[in-house]
C-alpha cells in the first residue's frame, strides 16, 4: 500500500515538473513572438516621417491624409497594452492605405526612386507584421491551451501563468454591412 | 513535427553509418583484389574523414557546386523581405540568401541547422514569380529548415555523390587496370571466382543502392514541406501556382546534377520530371502536389 502511494506521489510530482517547464517554454515563446511584432511595428512607425516627407514633395495639398497618418503614429507611440497597440496599428494601417491611394494620382511620385524603395520596404514590413501576428496568435493559442486543458487548469494559475490576449485584426472589416430595404 | 525532427537527426546518423559501411566494403573489395590490406584501412579512414567533412561543410560544398552567390539585404531587399517575413512566421532565425544566376526558376535550402541555414533561389525564380508565389516557395524551403530536413538532404547529396564518384572510378579500374595486378583467381578456387563476381556486382550496385536511399527520402518530405509551407503563408494557392509555373518552365538548370537534384523544390533535371510517381523519381509528381495544395 505504501508503495502505491509513493509511486503516485512520484508520478504527480513528475507531471507537475513537466507541466511547469512546458508552460515556461510556451510563455517565453509567446513573449518572444510579441516582441517580434513590436519590432516590426516600430520599424513601420519609424518609416512614416520619411514617407510623409517624400509624398509631401509631390502632393503637399493632401493635408488630411498626412494628418491622419501622423495622428495614428503618435497614438502608436503612446500605446502600451496589447489591445491599445492593436488598435493603433489598425489605424496606422488604414491611414497608410489612404496615403498610398493618394499617391496613385501622382505619376511623378510613383516614379520617384526613394518612394519606390519606401514602398517595397513598407510592403515587406506589412508582410512581416502579418506573419509576426500569426506567429504570436499561434503561440498564444498553444500557451492558453496548455493552461486551460484538464488537468493543467487545476495548477496553471497557482504557478502564476495567465492566459494571453490575442492580437485582433481590425474588427470593422469583419462587420457585416447593413442593408437598408426601406428606401 | 518533433517526430519528424528526431527522425531526421536519427537518419543523418544512420546515413553516416551506412556510408562508412559501403565505402569500407568497397575498400575490402579493393584490398582483396590487390591482396594488400592497406587499402581497406585507407578506405575506412577516408570514409570517416569524408563523413566528418560532409557533416561540417556539406552546405558550402553544395552551394559551391551550384555556383550560388550570397546576396546582401541592400542588393535585393525584395527577396530579403520575403525571407525575413517567413522566418518570423516559422519562428526561426532569418536564413542567409544565396542566388544562382540562371534563368530556370528553382530554389533549395541547405545548412546544418536552423541557425546556419541558407535559402538559395535562381534569378529566374525572382523574375518569373509574383510576390505571393515567391512567398509560397520560400515557405516550403523554410519548412525544410524548420524540420531539419536540410542537413540530412545536404549530407545525402555529398555522401551519395561520393559513392557514385568512387564506384565509377573503381569500375573503371577493374575493367582497365585490374588484370595484371589482381591475385590469381585460379589459386583460390571457384569460391573466389564467385566472390569476385559478387564484388563486381556490388561495385555496380553500390551507386544504385545509394540512389535508392535518396529516392526514398524525398517524397514524403516534399508533401510535408508543402503542407507546412501552406500553414505558414495560410495561402496554399501561392505555392500551387508557383509549382505550376516552375514545372511548366522548360529551361534547364545547368548547375544541378544527380547528386543535388533532390534538394530543389521541383526536380531541376527536366527529363526526371515524371508525370506519374515511379520508383526512381526523387520528387512526387507536381500534379499530385498541386492537387493536394488546392484541396486544402
Amino acid at each position: 500500500m505504501g508503495w502505491i502511494v509513493l509511486i503516485l506521489i512520484v508520478v504527480v510530482v513528475l507531471y507537475l515538473i513537466g507541466l511547469f517547464n512546458r508552460l515556461v517554454r510556451l510563455r517565453n515563446q509567446t513573449d518572444n513572438s510579441w516582441h517580434q511584432i513590436d519590432v516590426q511595428l516600430q520599424k513601420r512607425a519609424d518609416l512614416v516621417p520619411n514617407l510623409v516627407e517624400t509624398v509631401k514633395g509631390y502632393a503637399a495639398h493632401e493635408r488630411g491624409v498626412f494628418e491622419s497618418v501622423t495622428q495614428a503614429r503618435s497614438q502608436w507611440q503612446k500605446a502600451t497594452t496589447v489591445g491599445e497597440k492593436a488598435e493603433a496599428t489598425n489605424m496606422l494601417t488604414g491611414a497608410l492605405k489612404s496615403l498610398f491611394a493618394v499617391a496613385e494620382n501622382y505619376p511623378e511620385l510613383k516614379a520617384n526612386q526613394n518612394f519606390l524603395m519606401l514602398q517595397e520596404e513598407l510592403a515587406g514590413i506589412e508582410g512581416k507584421i502579418a506573419y509576426a501576428r500569426q506567429f504570436y496568435n499561434d503561440s498564444t493559442m498553444s500557451y492558453n491551451n496548455a493552461q486551460q486543458t484538464f488537468p493543467a487548469n487545476l495548477f496553471a494559475r497557482n504557478f502564476g501563468f495567465n492566459p494571453r490576449e490575442y492580437f485582433q485584426v481590425e474588427e470593422a472589416k469583419k462587420a457585416v454591412p447593413k442593408v437598408d430595404f426601406i428606401s | 513535427m518533433f517526430q519528424q525532427i528526431r527522425a531526421n537527426k536519427q537518419k543523418s546518423f544512420f546515413l553516416m553509418f551506412f556510408f562508412i559501411l559501403i565505402i569500407a566494403g568497397m575498400g575490402y573489395l579493393v584490398a582483396y583484389l590487390y591482396d594488400d590490406y592497406f587499402w581497406f584501412g585507407f578506405f575506412l579512414v577516408a570514409a570517416i574523414i569524408i563523413n566528418f567533412f560532409a557533416y561540417q561543410y556539406s552546405d558550402s560544398i553544395v552551394l559551391k557546386l551550384s555556383h550560388a552567390k550570397p546576396v546582401e539585404k541592400k542588393d535585393n531587399p525584395y527577396l530579403y523581405n520575403v525571407i525575413e517575413g517567413l522566418a518570423i512566421a516559422a519562428g526561426i532565425p532569418t536564413p542567409k540568401a544565396y542566388i544562382i544566376d540562371d534563368t530556370a526558376p528553382n530554389a533549395f535550402a541547405t545548412g546544418r541547422d536552423p541557425k546556419r541555414a541558407v535559402i538559395c533561389v535562381t534569378t529566374g525564380l525572382l523574375q518569373k514569380l509574383d510576390r505571393l508565389e515567391l512567398e509560397g516557395v520560400i515557405a516550403h524551403e523554410m519548412s525544410h529548415i524548420k524540420n531539419f530536413d536540410i542537413r540530412y538532404m545536404t549530407m545525402v547529396a555529398v555522401l551519395v555523390g561520393t559513392i557514385v564518384l568512387l564506384s565509377d572510378w573503381l569500375r573503371r579500374s577493374f575493367i582497365w587496370g585490374g588484370g595484371r595486378r589482381t591475385r590469381k583467381v585460379s589459386t583460390r578456387g571457384p569460391a573466389a571466382l564467385v566472390f569476385v563476381a559478387l564484388a563486381i556486382v556490388a561495385v555496380i550496385l553500390a551507386p544504385l543502392l545509394a540512389s535508392l536511399i535518396k529516392f526514398a527520402i524525398s517524397r514524403q518530405r516534399e508533401f510535408l514541406a508543402d503542407a507546412s509551407g501552406a500553414m505558414l503563408t495560410r495561402y496554399p494557392e501561392g505555392l500551387a501556382s508557383a509549382l505550376d509555373k516552375i514545372t511548366k518552365d522548360t529551361e534547364p538548370l545547368e548547375v544541378a546534377n544527380k547528386a543535388t537534384e533532390h534538394l530543389y523544390i521541383v526536380n531541376p533535371l527536366i527529363e526526371h520530371r515524371s508525370l506519374i510517381n515511379n520508383l526512381f523519381s526523387t520528387h512526387p509528381s507536381t500534379e499530385e502536389r498541386i492537387r493536394r495544395l488546392r484541396s486544402m
